[in-house]
């Protein structure tokens, strides 16, 4: 049962990761959900200052306003001051995970946290962490009832809004041409994004989230033209990526989110390697 | 002017507090097919992405149709410069066409067999429907523009802005698109495109902008088209001036005659 809680708590962050991913990868944001699983320690801190509780609660949203935040100032800087992406992706992060420090240091006495133990869960704890209702009926794991809803959140975005966040991520200037707001899709995804993010880390750690929201999706890519396609292999490669790395964990009795990781990456580089289109064996072959 | 199809009055534009547009002041009729001439740089691109409420002016206005952009946005369509969008992208032709067909009322909405219809139809004019299911990334130069024109006719709209459309596009098919722009305009339609070739603008424009940083002029092309005024916009330039003193001189328009007698004043 363990075994079964595991991957399908592994495959709910795969899929709504890889989704979302893919937007962002085409986007050339592909690095935004790493910048958020720092960027949110400054969140995390004020919400336990002010609760002085480690409540879950307040700290997610602290860690999704923050995550929120990171996404405006990314847009802000590279509208604004037109750099780039990825360098705005670097300025921000780095600022906010530095103040999370600062103030980490500055309350040294009053707080008693550190990311690892607060932000970042570990997949193999999952299924210790029962919703056990009044009455005593087992309702499973917690985390399992919190990304599920979080899927069912993405699911019902980007079939909702398919339109949107295909026309604007293809041209936002073209998108405002005919009077769509550009700006709206754009910071609906980054929130669903963030939110995302931060359920997904708390469950399953930083690394996993991180891979899940740019490996899957990029694989799909090399493999398809067809943004619905492309949706659907990522989608299925983060499954396959889950399923198996839970067994190579069990087989090596190594790291479970570790070993989903690799499988993520190992998938890649056989698409890479092989893909009918854009496979390099198959480059070589036909040179 | 009676009615105008765009005007534009005391514009102003600037990036970084440089200005590219200086003071930009001008009415263009309706039912014309207008052309947007000036040198690399001289704020074309800029003036079309004002118009269509992209960048925002330091100061001065635009109108179009008499009102504010927004209020005939589903009248007016835009064809921007291919370079602006990255062709990788995960679409086919049909896709990209389809988004002339996107209406910001109904976002949450499918797209009616009517819209597939009028994007076929679009597909159809710009000879580019036996593409229809290839990926735009497979697509070459000239067939992604005529993709971007296809687009902006699936519009239906009254007003087009086309940005060079017709940079890397071959003569046969620039010269079938340039015969559908000008049975648009036989429906009543207003183009405005901005062109470098002043051969063929000289030919098919009714009405000319020529523009450097300031507007040079703005009027029926045989009023625009003098060696003066070109000299003002592409000035400098030597290759640029022979060319159109060339042209100028091919060309036995009664302008011709206008130009010499200002060269005798001298
Ligand atoms: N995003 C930008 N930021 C800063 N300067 C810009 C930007 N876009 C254009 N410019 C500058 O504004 C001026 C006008 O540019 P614009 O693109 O409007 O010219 P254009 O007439 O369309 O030229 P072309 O014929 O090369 O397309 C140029 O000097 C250009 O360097
Ligand atoms: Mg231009």
């Amino acid at each position: 049962m363990n075994e079964f809680y595991t991957i399908l708590t592994g495959s709910l962050v795969a899929i709504s990761c890889s989704l979302l991913g893919s937007f962002l990868i085409l986007r050339k944001m592909a690095m935004v959900g790493d910048a958020i699983s720092h960027a949110v320690l400054p969140g995390i801190v004020i919400a336990y200052l002010l609760g002085e509780t480690r409540e879950m609660i307040p700290m997610l949203i602290g860690a999704a306003a923050f995550g929120v935040l990171t996404t405006v100032l990314i847009e802000l800087f590279h509208k604004k001051a037109r750099l780039q992406t990825d360098a705005s992706i670097g300025i921000t992060f780095t600022f906010l995970f530095a103040l999370g420090i600062i103030l980490i240091s500055a309350f040294a006495g009053q707080v008693d946290l550190d990311q690892d133990c607060v932000l970042y869960g570990d997949i193999a704890m999952v299924p210790l962490d029962l919703w056990i209702t009044d009455a005593g009926l087992n309702l499973g794991p917690r985390q399992v009832w919190i990304l599920g809803v979080n899927l069912l959140v993405v699911l019902a975005f980007i079939l909702i809004g398919y339109k949107g966040l295909f026309i604007t991520t293809f041209h936002e200037e073209y998108a405002a041409t005919v009077g769509i707001a550009a700006g709206f899709w754009h910071y609906s995804l980054m929130s669903t994004v963030s939110l995302t993010t931060v359920v997904s880390f708390e469950s399953v750690g930083a690394i996993l989230v991180v891979a899940f929201l740019v490996v899957p999706p990029a694989t799909a890519y090399l493999l398809t033209e067809k943004l619905p396609v492309m949706l659907g292999l990522s989608a299925l490669f983060g499954v396959i990526s889950a399923i198996l790395g839970n067994m190579l964990a069990t087989w090596l009795d190594g790291s479970i989110a570790g070993a989903m990781t690799a499988v993520a990456g190992g998938l890649f580089l056989l698409t890479f390697l092989f893909s009918p289109k854009q496979g390099i064996l198959m480059r070589l072959k036909f040179r | 002017m009676k009615n105008p199809i765009i005007e534009v009055h005391n514009l102003t534009v600037s990036y970084n507090k440089r200005p590219v547009l200086w003071d930009v002041d001008y009415e263009l009729p309706p039912g014309q097919l207008i052309g947007v001439l000036g040198p690399n740089g001289s704020g074309k691109t800029t003036m079309l992405k004002t118009i269509m409420g992209l960048i925002r002016p330091d100061s001065g206005f635009v109108e179009v149709m008499g009102k504010k952009l927004d209020e005939v946005r589903d009248k007016v369509s835009y064809v921007p410069q291919r370079e602006s969008v990255d062709w990788d992208f995960p679409a086919n032709v049909m896709d990209v066409v389809l988004m002339g067909r996107y209406n910001p009322k109904h976002m949450f909405r499918r797209l009616s067999k009517e819209d597939r219809e009028l994007a076929v139809a679009a597909l159809e004019k710009v000879n580019m429907l036996p593409f229809a299911e290839r990926q735009i990334s497979q697509l070459s130069g000239g067939q992604q523009q005529r993709v971007f024109i296809a687009r902006a006719l699936a519009r239906q709209a009254d007003l087009y802005l086309m940005d060079e459309p017709f940079a890397g596009v071959d003569a046969a098919s620039e010269e079938s698109i340039l015969e559908l722009l000008t049975g648009m305009k036989a429906e009543g339609k207003s183009i405005m495109v901005v062109h470098h070739d002043l051969q063929t603008a000289r030919n098919f424009f009714d009405w000319i902008i020529l523009l450097n940083t300031s507007l040079v002029a703005s009027g029926p092309v045989n009023e625009v088209f003098t060696e003066q005024n070109l000299q003002a916009a592409y000035g400098g330039k030597l290759t640029v001036l022979s060319q159109i003193a060339d042209l100028v001189a091919s060309k036995a328009f009664p302008l011709r005659e206008k130009g010499l007698q200002d060269r005798e004043k001298l």
